[in-house]
């Protein structure tokens, strides 16, 4: 091997040394923030996750029960093994005592299991899949921000409702577009619609303009986007080309963040449906957090961002009040009390883990009716918890079934 | 009739949509093949950069548009010129430093490249991507019967056509093309009759970057432009230029148009596998003719 070469593995070595993780001390208690940081779910969580996440430890005092409280991050590239394995590592050797965020839906039940085992907390800000607190659940796990159920009961009753009866689906082919297309399809039939078919698209297509084709041939008056992120954003984009809405059919977005809408523009975006559970111009108090999260990250939050502030705000206040670390102690005492701040509102955890809060049904603005970059919502209405997370076929997690 | 393979046969006004939606893809497969092609088949170099000088050149489309207030059609060309230049750039600073060693260098080289740029636009755009408007004269769609067919997208094939067409006259057909072919296969009897061979190999390996950018700002519109994008279609580009044979353009066009075809058919019948099929063939072609379709064994 020639000398070059050596010395750049000599170097490569090295630098990989350095990189090594600071020893752990029982005197550090860590927060993980383990999110998609650098593929199509970057955006709607990632960095910007992050920085909510230190921005609450830093509001909460940096320290709680005497010991200092840091923030770790982790990209999971929505790869389930890579997220359990940084999760178990986390958990085993780093002193990670509670992990947030974790969008993807298939990272999110994989690290579920992990935490079920180790009988850690976590609190799911990012994914959505209802199975997280359905036949999945976990007595430590929160699923803090939305999930399908909310998705389907808002976006999809609205759409039944105002006359789209019948729906073909364009699905993410993981866990989470499954989910999502099983509780939008049981609304659907629920409320008299039926559906007349689907198709499975690999996570992370460019293309759609061949399940475009196939929705428009189905004759569907509604086509369901069951897909988040960068492959909900290539949809609409890719529907406005092939004149999917000038044919007469809609398109519903099951799944939009603002980061995908400021992306996409509101000349395409306008007068989209979608449910959320944080618009960061609703109200003064969702103002005042959004302005100190916009002063350190020039964006403002989508609802997982400040879904990781306010879950890593009130962990801290539950580890301080129940006087302890131990998972299922500040569990209870979690669920001892309802949840009210910027973030959620009325909220209270259930036994299956999942916290059920006002959820809110937003129109994407006209570019005539917008006053700034951001300003891209208007709230059309407010679906109160009990409505919005009702499953209509029960739940099958043991801590709730009969 | 195969509904125990669970696959359902389309009507047949859908499936020549299919088609051609398949076709539309494989414009794009085969314009970035080319360029590939081109690299790999007259330098030997193998050009990993190629997908994030493809997200450069819709990048630079949107600079254009959004700084300067340039439109597409001027950009078509303007892009391209100013990724093709930051490619010399890189082959005179970085690439002609490693020629003399193993391709696995280059490969390393150009893909720490693409590593870098891609994080660099990461960092500062994010990944949800930027808008870019179709142009006004290509807006709309026309009704063939079977599909509407957006114009752009028409606009695409038979640019990207043309586009392969002409680079593979110039490369098999012209004298200028006769020296690079020439320059490949014996550079120092080529120089020892006066030609400059190093300015040679810039301007090539600027001109397949520059390709790639051409194909860049024509994807600009239909896919967002987003710091993703190349990384998303350089495997599968690799995939095509390695079942067409790696040093051959006319297999890279051929097998660009015929892959995206396929995948088209795929996504028709059975769309949980579109990801994948086209490695299933480059496997099937590498066990069968280890130097690609059309490629000529060293």
């Amino acid at each position: 091997m020639s000398r070059l070469a050596k010395l750049a593995i000599a170097a490569a070595v090295l630098g990989m040394a350095a990189g090594a993780q600071a020893q752990t001390t029982p005197d550090t208690i860590r927060v993980g923030v383990l999110a998609d940081m650098s593929s199509l779910y970057a955006d709607l969580g990632g960095p910007g996750s992050v920085e909510a996440a230190k921005m609450a430890v830093e509001d909460f005092g940096g320290s709680v029960l005497g010991k200092k409280v840091e923030v770790v991050s982790a990209d999971h590239q929505n790869k389930p093994d890579v997220g359990s394995s940084i999760a178990r590592q986390w958990f085993d050797q780093q002193n990670v005592q509670m992990i947030t965020d974790l969008t993807t839906s298939s990272v999110a039940l994989a690290v579920q299991e992990v935490a079920r085992e180790k009988n850690k907390i976590i609190m799911i800000t990012g994914a959505a899949s209802s199975d997280l607190t359905g036949k999945n659940c976990a007595p430590t796990a929160i699923h803090y921000e939305y999930d399908t159920t909310a998705l389907a009961n808002g976006t999809g009753a609205e759409v039944v409702k105002a006359g789209g009866k019948t729906w073909f689906f364009i699905t993410a082919d993981y866990a989470f577009g499954h989910a999502l297309q099983n509780d939008t399809a049981s609304v659907v039939e629920a409320n008299g619609g039926k559906v007349l078919g689907s198709v499975n698209v690999p996570l992370n297509s460019a293309d759609f303009s061949s399940y475009l084709l196939q929705a428009q041939a189905s004759k569907a008056q509604i086509i369901g986007l069951a897909n988040a992120g960068g492959d909900t954003i290539n949809s609409i984009k890719q529907a406005a080309e092939f004149g999917i809405v000038e044919g007469g059919q809609k398109l519903a977005a099951l799944l939009l963040f603002l980061s995908d809408v400021h992306s996409l523009g509101l000349k395409t975006a306008q007068g989209l449906n979608l449910t959320e559970s944080f618009y960061w111009d609703q109200d003064d108090q969702t103002r005042a957090w959004s302005k100190k999260f916009f002063d350190r990250t020039k964006k403002e939050p989508t609802m997982t961002q400040a879904g990781v502030y306010s879950a890593t705000m009130h962990w801290l206040e539950a580890v301080k009040a129940a006087n302890s670390i131990d998972g299922p102690t500040v569990i209870k005492q979690l669920k001892s009390k309802p949840i009210n701040d910027f973030d959620i509102r009325n909220g209270h955890i259930q036994d299956d883990g999942s916290l059920v809060h006002d959820m809110f049904l937003y129109e994407v603005k006209k570019p005539s009716e917008s006053k700034g970059e951001w300003d891209l919502y208007k709230l059309v209405a407010t679906i109160p918890g009990a409505q919005a997370f009702k499953r209509p076929h029960g739940n099958e997690c043991p801590a709730v079934k009969g | 009739m195969f509904e125990w393979l669970h696959i359902a046969v389309p009507p047949a006004p859908l499936f020549f949509a299919q088609l051609l939606v398949g076709l539309i893809n494989g414009a794009f497969y085969a314009m970035l093949s080319l360029g590939l092609a081109v690299i790999f088949g007259l330098l030997n170099i193998i050009n990993f950069t190629h997908g994030a000088q493809y997200m450069l050149g819709a990048f630079c489309a949107w600079f254009l548009l959004n700084w300067a207030g340039i439109g597409y059609w001027p950009s078509l060309v303007i892009a391209p010129i100013i990724v093709g230049i930051t490619g010399i750039g890189i082959e005179r600073l970085l690439l002609r430093r490693i020629a003399r060693l193993d391709h696995l260098y280059g490969l390393l080289l150009t893909f720490g490249l693409a590593l870098i740029i891609e994080g660099i636009f990461r960092q500062q755009y994010g990944s949800s991507g930027l808008p870019y408007t179709i142009p006004p004269e290509l807006q709309g769609a026309r009704n063939l019967g079977f599909m509407f067919l957006p114009n752009y997208r028409a606009w695409v094939v038979v640019a990207s056509l043309g586009v392969c067409l002409a680079t593979w006259f110039v490369i098999e057909r012209t004298r200028l093309g006769a020296y690079l072919r020439a320059a490949t296969e014996n550079p120092i009897l080529v120089r020892a009759f006066g030609i400059d061979v190093p300015r040679m190999v810039t301007l090539t390996y600027g001109g397949g970057v520059a390709l790639a950018a051409l194909a860049g700002v024509m994807a600009a519109p239909i896919y967002q432009v987003s710091p993703l994008m190349g990384s998303n279609i350089i495997i599968v580009v690799f995939a095509v230029v390695v079942i067409g044979g790696m040093g051959s353009i006319f297999g890279a066009i051929l097998s660009g148009f015929g892959l995206g075809l396929i995948e088209g058919l795929t996504k028709v019948f059975y769309p949980e596998a579109s990801s994948t099929v086209i490695f299933v063939i480059m496997a099937l072609v590498l066990l069968v003719k280890p130097a690609g379709l059309f490629g000529r064994t060293a």
